[in-house]
């Protein structure tokens, strides 16, 4: 990437201030501005998926993976008998917290002030790019360690820091083969899921340096013992010579401005605690209003997340200890279309996402089409609601059909995001868009009455004369997709339903299963 | 405006003029484990075991025998005391003889050290974690991080049941390490490596 942070400012942001929004939402507030970040896709939905349904390694990588996965959470949840209490409350916890954004916001930013950190405010992806850029220029360093962190990938800014010559190490072993490889991570908390180990024996070879050269040993078998011992041998160096540090944050705490990261290889630990200066980026929803409420979210995220009954390592810092850790450390909380979000009243329950990953698991979309093929750094059901928002539905228009609604996402939800409701909603948003009353337009709007239930909308994919009235073209897309994302290849090109719905296949291949 | 006002704004704009009112959280999930103190160590110990740390029992008088029992598992025997660093605060009855004391040196420098000896401010039963909080007995961050072997000493007294009571007990202000087992990652087709960056073995001293 060759443009500036500079050169990305805000003025490609597709709605500015007070404009007003399409569809039905109220409000026109500034959504993530485009060409900076990873939030946009280049192709739809359905093009990428049709590519990944081709790709049985891929399938095969990631049915193992989610199904292993799947089995850890559930086992863990299951031994909680108050996992109904906590899940409740941690859903009530987020309403609460959105509900008086701004004040925790203030009080976070007087807290973190108040131990010596220094707390940056941004309203885009560029704007961050920008602050993190000079907070580390400042510092004289040309290299960062990364502790893993969704927000910074949202933004791209590895590729903004390596336009101003900051080369950015990951350190998390997922995100280093994918940076390795030259690829993008295609799962929140396993961003490496789609590659197997002698995919990623073959990256590590070809790229660490201490397989390279005359007489260098290349006798690497493909365990992932050997092969995490060969990622600990490349990264070891780098850490204890780090003098910037670059994370996200899973929570803050605005009554102590205590930050959290939750991690478990220890690299987080390294990145947080040995560099002399430390900058968070961290979106503006994930703040908590009191310490005591971390009692909920330390039981809900491990469990959902990797399957454990906690996470090998969690890290809370509040400002700057003298004589342990950064000396020097930076909060920035970042925008980029999150009140674009709240604004939306039954979108905006996307905000309490805790990045368990859990939906994406039982998905049985993601499972089959990977995470890449939502474009999007926010993969999975949580990202067909999250990044159309983020994004404006009309920049991610095929994501929210890009689901089965068969609800699986919604039950293993730690926060109860509902998501299949968030998707029927913009989907209607999306509808509402289409601003010239075209057949498809019209066919639209009445399933977007019938998506509105997602049993109603079963009913109506079984309804021959539906399929009818949307049959214009030839079948474009194997039947594995679901109707709807087939139906959204492109609204001039409407495939007819294929023979079989999604929903219906899935129930078939997995017993029944609703 | 500054993007502070602007993104402060912007949150005002999108919440509305009359704002709902702030739902109630109801606590009604489990604060307290009634489990008597007993079963709660046992707990502790099957869960640590399960994350494949290695836990040493004993009785308040043999704190330096137990812990030199642990670096016996941790490092094998013949290790030399001078390779193991501990804590500034940890009380001289648990420290076997001739350990080095954790000082002001860079904490890069702690890295060529073979293990580390620490207490804990909490240990949570439930959840097979232990918390580190920066105090002297603890140590700093790096201490407990970069020796490729962790000894924690754990008191009966510090363990709780459940996460609630373990927060409880602890002060936010401080940095915190809570520490599940050792190092571990599953990027790998999700099996489960245990050590990649943290120290690979973790051996637990409990006292009582
Ligand atoms: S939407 Fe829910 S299940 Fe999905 S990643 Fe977020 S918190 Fe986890």
């Amino acid at each position: 990437m060759t443009t500036t942070p500079e050169d990305l400012r805000t003025d490609q942001t597709p709605l500015a201030p007070g404009a007003p929004r399409s569809g039905t939402t109220f409000l026109g507030l500034p959504t993530a501005p485009r060409g900076v970040g990873h939030l946009r896709g280049d192709r739809s939905f359905p093009d990428a998926a049709r590519d990944a349904l081709r790709d049985g390694q891929l399938r095969a990588n990631l049915g193992h993976a989610t199904t292993t996965i799947r089995g850890k959470r559930a086992r863990v949840v299951a031994e909680l008998p108050d996992w109904a209490q906590l899940r409740a409350a941690g859903s009530a916890l987020k309403t609460a917290t959105m509900a008086r954004l701004d004040e925790h916001l203030e009080e976070l930013e007087r807290q973190v002030t108040a131990r010596g950190g220094t707390v940056h405010w941004a309203r885009d992806a560029a704007e961050a790019n920008r602050i993190v850029t000079e907070l580390v220029q400042a510092t004289g360093s040309d290299e960062v360690v990364k502790v893993k962190s969704m927000a910074t990938q949202e933004i791209g800014l590895n590729e903004a820091l390596e336009a101003a010559g900051i080369t950015a190490h990951e350190t998390d072993l997922a995100e280093l083969i994918v940076q390795l490889g030259d690829d993008k991570p295609s799962h929140i908390l396993v961003p490496a899921i789609h590659k197997n180990r002698a995919e990623i024996r073959e990256i590590f070879l070809r790229t660490m340096p201490q397989f390279q050269g005359e007489g260098a040993d290349r006798d690497l078998p493909d365990e992932p013992r050997r092969l995490a011992m060969a990622a600990r041998a490349h990264l070891r160096e780098r850490f204890l010579r780090a003098r910037v540090a670059i994370s996200g944050a899973n929570f803050a705490v605005a009554e102590t401005g205590t930050l959290a990261v939750v991690e478990s290889e220890g690299n987080g630990r390294m990145c947080l605690t040995l560099p002399e200066t430390l900058i968070t980026v961290m979106g503006i929803e994930k703040l908590v209003p009191t310490w005591r409420d971390l009692e909920v979210f330390l039981q809900l995220l491990p469990r959902s997340s990797t399957g454990e009954r906690m996470n090998p390592y969690t890290s809370t810092w509040a400002g700057v200890t003298p004589g342990d850790g950064p000396q020097d450390f930076h909060l920035v909380l970042l925008d980029n279309g999150r009140t674009a979000v709240l604004a939306d009243e039954v979108g905006r329950q996307a905000l309490h996402c805790i990045r368990c990953s859990a939906c994406l698991n039982v998905c049985p979309v993601y499972e089959r089409t990977g995470g890449h093929s939502y474009g999007s750094v926010y993969p999975g059901p949580i990202g067909a609601i999250l990044s159309p928002q983020l994004t404006g539905v009309e920049d991610n228009a095929s994501l929210p059909y890009a689901s089965s609604l068969c609800g699986a996402c919604y039950d293993v939800c730690p926060v109860a995001i509902d998501i299949p409701s968030v998707l029927v909603h913009l989907r209607a948003e999306h509808v509402e868009a289409q601003e010239k009353p075209t057949a498809e337009s019209v066919a639209f709007r009445a399933l977007a009455t019938a998506m509105s239930h997602p049993r109603l909308w079963r009913l109506a994919q079984r309804a021959a004369s539906l399929g009818r009235l949307l049959s214009r073209g030839k079948p474009t897309m194997p039947n594995a997709l679901p109707f709807p994302a087939s139906a959204w290849t492109r609204s001039r090109d409407l495939p007819t339903p294929p023979a079989e719905t999604f929903t219906s296949q899935w129930a078939r291949e997995h017993g029944g299963r609703k | 405006m500054s993007a502070r006002e602007e993104v402060l704004g912007r949150i005002r704009t999108a919440l509305g003029e009359t704002r709902a009112p702030v739902p109630e959280v109801l606590r009604d999930y489990r604060a307290t484990d009634d489990r008597p103190a007993d079963v709660l160590l046992d707990v502790l110990v099957d869960r640590l075991e399960d994350y494949k740390a290695s836990v040493l029992r004993c009785g308040p008088d043999d704190v330096a025998a137990s812990v030199s029992a642990a670096l016996d598992a941790g490092l094998g025997a013949g290790w030399a005391p001078g390779s193991v660093v501990a804590a500034p605060g940890l009380p001289d009855a648990w420290r076997p003889g001739g350990l080095d004391t954790d000082d002001d040196r860079p904490p890069v420098r702690l890295a060529d050290r073979a293990a580390a000896l620490t207490a804990v401010a909490v240990a949570i039963a439930e959840t097979g974690t232990l918390v580190l909080d920066g105090t002297p007995a603890c140590g700093r961050r790096a201490l407990s991080l970069l020796p490729d072997c962790l000894v924690c000493v754990v008191t009966a007294d510090q363990v709780v049941g459940g996460v609630p009571e373990g927060l409880a007990r602890l002060d936010p202000l401080r940095p915190l390490t809570m520490i599940s087992g050792p190092s571990a990652t599953s990027d790998i087709e999700l099996e489960r490596v245990e050590g990649v960056h943290g120290p690979r073995t973790l051996v637990v001293v409990l006292v009582g």
